[in-house]
């Protein structure tokens, strides 16, 4: 392949806006694939079945009220996928849990998704997410 | 350095059998995320609750584990069933060392 001055320029132009994206941002992108797959094992990851509750706007990041719900599940694992770590925790259900909700509060560090993931007890994965508008962060800094 | 955590469980004093019945707890608690910086600009190293149990009569009702991004003073609510009368324990497990216990008593009437 000849290369003209012209796809010079636009693959110098690509390197650069690649190198220009926060590294922050990639490696925290990263790190969200990495847990989900430790958790998922890599297995397919449906949409159904799993309801996420999170407000839209979250005034303060320190503590954003967060609920999950899915009948049938194992296990649920929450993660923040814009925090510095995203692993937020991973819900068990035990044999008298009545049902597979919970409702606890997190830290935020800015505007972000917000991911659920559950484990069905037939070994199926589901997932849900929602971003969650964050005025002041909650990571201090 | 884990002083004055102080758990707070709210179950209800009776049920009946088999009944759903939401639980919900409060420990005090900072949770330190290792993320913070103090004035010198030296991380705050991480201190944080990074279990929690519920267990009724030797029985699982919730294990959670918890990371930095659950926010100070853990809250958690769920909901459990009761088959006989007996304790709730809930257990809360610290980075040091520590665990704090509870427990509840219901009655099924």
């Amino acid at each position: 392949m000849q290369l003209t001055r012209r796809d010079a320029l636009a693959l110098g132009g690509a390197a650069l806006s690649l190198a220009a994206l926060p590294m922050r941002a990639l490696a925290a992108t990263d790190m969200v694939g990495e847990a989900i797959t430790a958790f998922t094992g890599g297995a397919d990851v449906g949409e159904r079945g799993i309801t996420l509750t999170a407000p839209e706007i979250a005034e303060n990041g320190n503590t954003v009220p967060i609920e999950v719900d899915a009948p049938g599940a194992a296990a649920i694992m929450v993660l923040a996928a814009g925090n510095p770590n995203p692993d937020v925790g991973t819900f068990n259900f035990g044999p008298l849990a009545a049902s597979q909700f919970a409702s606890t509060r997190i830290r935020l560090a800015g505007t972000q998704d917000v991911i659920a993931i559950a484990k069905m007890a037939d070994g199926s994965f589901v997932r849900a997410s929602q971003e969650v508008k964050v005025t002041i962060g909650g990571c201090g800094g | 350095m884990a002083t004055g955590v102080k758990p707070r469980v709210r179950v209800p004093k009776s049920a009946s059998a088999g009944e759903a019945i939401t639980i919900k707890t409060l420990i005090s608690h900072q949770m330190e995320s290792g993320q913070r910086k103090d004035k010198e600009g030296n991380i705050i190293p991480r201190s944080i609750i990074n279990r929690f149990t519920v267990d009724f009569d030797g029985e699982n009702v919730i294990d959670v584990a918890l990371e930095p991004a659950i926010s100070t003073n853990p809250y958690f609510e769920f909901e459990a069933t009761v088959p006989a009368s007996g304790s709730f324990v809930f257990t809360w497990y610290d980075d040091d060392g520590d665990i704090y216990t509870e427990e509840k008593a219901i009655t099924v009437s």
